[in-house]
């Protein structure tokens, strides 16, 4: 009744190719930015930004990176971690060889980073492509927190291998503090978001999907392959080494080469293939579920029980009931959770007289 | 005036929060019963809860106020760790005491909060070595001794077992570490101490979580060592003594440190343990009147947390009472100077300053012989306690050495230079003075 797009007509090209052509949408997404930037900060306490949404945030981040490789260009990466660990790690050294540089730029160069060292772990999916280009990304991960734990200068010869973020100051305010944090991270990733949804809809978008669904066909129909595979390379680690500077310097402001093992590049690939590969919401879909669901569940559990019950009963239930919601979801929907919201989004537009 | 509406809430927030569980002193108990080094964490858990729940019972508490706490698992990881310190950080009617992470990698991702926080953190053993250095980092505890104190009384163990320290010189030593924060937080003072004595070091590292270390103890067995020290934490001890074995090297050869001193690290090796030696801050043994009355207390009535078996014997459960005490034994004092009512965590960070565990303090608390006396001040945030080694005589640990004394002329010179470090990174003022 109300999400129907009935007499909104498109009388040029540049309406109908608009981001959000739907006049409801625009709606939804003006309302979901104000509540973000200004709802949330009035009535989230400190638990919550710093602990909850920020490093929410900060992961959606790195999965919309893998889901610019994954979802839109078909290439399998299980060494996201790494690429974030590359941007952590380079941002770190910039700032700490050159102390006057502004943290947003050392958070670029750290993105650039990363986005060079993805472009030469891409390399190998010129020739092999599905499992086989896992596993040689697969070497990217293991190689780089290896050479980070190995080679002191990266972490500036710290006596334990750990490095800790610089104070972080934009024009002239600290952004120490948890409000400031969550605004810093939100902006960031709020147009980082745009950025992908856009660059998705346009010719290299449409390059990908093309190379994605077939490549010996778009690269008869003159798609360069060389070309498209590495950008999407190259955009997706510069996506991820982004997100992991923002969880070196504002998620945790201390990390170890440790924060960016393989468990947590599976974890970021489970966020895309829940979320929905090949789409922007996906990314975030995913990461809510990934993070917010275990320490609910985790909150929830303490305080039902009260304490009555053990913490470890409770970490072991979290687990089952996460583990089921996996497979329920993945059962109810393959396509991921982004489906799920289309899906509900079409009945919406029939509601209440469907046919 | 969105911070101001803000700051408001999460205000009333807090006072909803502390209105439910008022008049008491909150203790925050971060611990990790999964994951890989749950089979480690859980036992020194049930032993912190259990002390706290002994003195409840005997004492109604501290200072009459009674001791009221809530756990959270960390599964050993730093983002889930910053998550439970930010969750109970502000519980309570005063906000949380004292934080013990058991974890160093967990110690690294809050130092940096602690100052605008106001809360300590006890890292008994572990942590970050510098911290030791009150004058730069006021909030941070390392209490008894740091990884670096403990590393020379190692050394001197060595020397001791070869009959001096002259004996030292030549001798091949191998560091078998956890390629963790953890693990490399000794190097720079083995290396310092290897030109002192003259003796051999090479480092083999193992990495997380250890349970493949086939190809580490192959390269260790070419080396042909004459002591191995082990620096394991978790799952990676018992198939490092393992491993040991089947390489060939005998289990008195190898000198694990308090983390890989536990039955839980020698009883799966079997007899390949026996004569395995390890440092640690307690004495073995369980006759001490602060075990009986956790069973007379808590067990007898029912309410013990772990295994009747572990109180007393079980290495990890006897470190978590240890955490216990040194909560308690901040908090108590803390009361002595600002009255009896629920503490805060400043106010805690001057009781844990001021600790004296004197000969008649370890009397009053039951734990005369555990652990040797040793005194915390303003810049020395350690108290520099000398370290025991234990050895597995394949039932139960026995001593191995008497107390032996930390060489604070090798460990404070580099504590303070480091700490100077940090002060000039971060722009700190030491204070003290």
């Amino acid at each position: 009744m109300f999400y129907r797009e009935a007499g909104q007509f498109k009388t040029s090209y540049k309406k109908d190719q608009a981001i959000l052509p739907i006049f409801q949408d625009k709606i939804a997404m003006v309302a979901m930015l104000l509540f973000c930037f200004i709802v949330i900060p009035l009535f989230a306490n400190d638990y919550w930004l710093a602990s909850i949404l920020v490093p929410f945030l900060a992961l959606s981040l790195a999965a919309l990176g893998l889901n610019v490789l994954t979802g839109y260009a078909g290439q399998i990466s299980l060494g996201t971690a790494a690429f974030m660990a590359v941007g952590a790690f380079a941002s770190f050294n910039l700032q700490v060889r050159i102390p006057e540089i502004p943290f947003l730029v050392a958070f670029l160069w750290g993105g650039l980073c990363a986005a060079g060292v993805g472009i030469l772990f891409g390399l190998p999916s010129l020739r092999i492509k599905g499992f086989y280009l896992a596993v040689a990304t697969l070497a990217a991960q293991f190689f780089i927190e290896w050479l980070f734990t190995h080679f002191d200068w990266f972490t500036n010869y710290s006596t334990s291998g750990v490095i800790t973020a610089p104070p972080m100051t934009l024009l002239g305010f600290a952004i120490d503090n948890p409000l400031s944090k969550y605004f810093l991270v939100l902006s960031i990733v709020v147009i980082c978001a745009f950025f992908v949804r856009n660059l998705a809809r346009s010719e290299i978008g449409r390059a990908w999907m093309a190379v994605r669904d077939m490549d010996i066909a778009a690269e008869a129909i003159g798609i360069n392959l060389m070309k498209t595979k590495l950008l999407a390379f190259g955009v997706s680690s510069f996506l991820c080494g982004l997100a992991g500077a923002l969880w070196a310097y504002v998620v945790l402001g201390t990390v170890e080469p440790q924060a960016f093992d393989i468990a947590r590049s599976f974890e970021i690939l489970f966020m895309v293939v829940i979320g929905g590969l090949g789409s922007v919401s996906g990314a975030f879909l995913g990461a809510g579920f990934m993070i917010l669901l275990p320490i609910l569940l985790n909150n929830l559990g303490s305080l039902i029980t009260g304490g009555t019950i053990s913490t470890e009963t409770i970490a072991h239930i979290e687990y089952m009931v996460f583990g089921a919601f996996i497979i329920f979801f993945l059962i109810v929907e393959p396509n991921g959770l982004a489906r799920l919201w289309q899906i509900g989004k079409e009945k919406l537009r029939l509601w209440p007289f469907p046919y | 005036m969105y911070r101001f509406l803000s700051s408001i809430i999460s205000f009333a927030v807090f006072f909803i929060v502390s209105v439910a569980i008022a008049g008491e002193h909150f203790v925050p108990i971060t611990s990790y019963r999964t994951g890989p080094y749950g089979v480690s964490g859980a036992p020194a858990a049930d032993g912190y809860v259990d002390y706290l729940k002994m003195v409840n019972a005997r004492d109604g508490g501290v200072g009459g106020v009674k001791v009221a706490w809530e756990e959270c698992e960390t599964a050993y990881k730093p983002d889930r760790f910053v998550e439970c310190y930010e969750r109970l950080k502000n519980k309570g009617e005063a906000g949380a005491t004292v934080f013990q992470p058991l974890g160093t990698g967990l110690t690294y991702s809050v130092i940096d909060r602690l100052a605008a926080d106001k809360m300590p953190l006890i890292t008994m053993g572990y942590g970050r070595t510098d911290a030791s250095d009150g004058t730069v980092f006021p909030w941070v505890f390392p209490l008894m001794a740091n990884y670096w104190s403990i590393s020379t009384a190692k050394i001197k163990f060595i020397g001791e077992q070869e009959g001096g320290m002259d004996k030292l010189k030549g001798l091949k030593i191998a560091n078998v570490y956890h390629d963790s924060a953890y693990g490399k937080e000794t190097l720079p003072v083995l290396l310092k101490q290897s030109e002192k004595y003259g003796f051999e070091l090479k480092g083999f590292p193992v990495a997380h979580p250890g349970l493949d270390q086939k190809a580490t103890w192959l390269n260790v067995r070419r080396y042909k060592p004459d002591y191995v020290i082990l620096r394991g934490w978790g799952v990676m001890n018992q198939t490092a003594i393992k491993e040991a074995a089947r390489a060939r090297i005998p289990a008195n050869k190898l000198v694990g440190v308090i983390w890989s001193c536990s039955e839980l690290d020698t009883i799966p090796a079997g007899k390949a343990a026996k004569g395995y030696n390890c440092s640690s801050l307690i004495n073995p043994g369980s006759n001490y009147k602060v075990f009986d009355d956790i069973l007379k207390y808590v067990y007898d009535a029912g309410e013990g947390t772990g295994d009747k078996e572990d109180v007393g014997h079980q290495q990890n459960y006897k470190m978590g009472v240890l955490m216990g005490i040194m909560t308690v034994a901040s908090i108590e004092k803390a009361t002595e100077k600002y009255g009896n009512k629920p503490m805060s965590g400043e106010q805690v960070r001057w009781g844990i300053e001021n600790l004296d565990f004197n000969k008649a303090k370890l009397q009053e608390m039951g734990i005369d012989g555990l652990i040797p006396p040793f005194k915390v001040s303003c810049s020395d945030h350690e108290g520099s306690a000398p370290v025991k080694f234990q050895r597995w005589n394949g039932e139960a640990f026995e001593a191995a050495s008497d107390w032996i004394s930390t060489d604070q002329s090798i460990v404070r010179p580099m504590i303070v230079a480091s700490a100077a470090g940090y002060a000039k990174e971060k722009g700190l003022t030491p204070r003290c003075n």
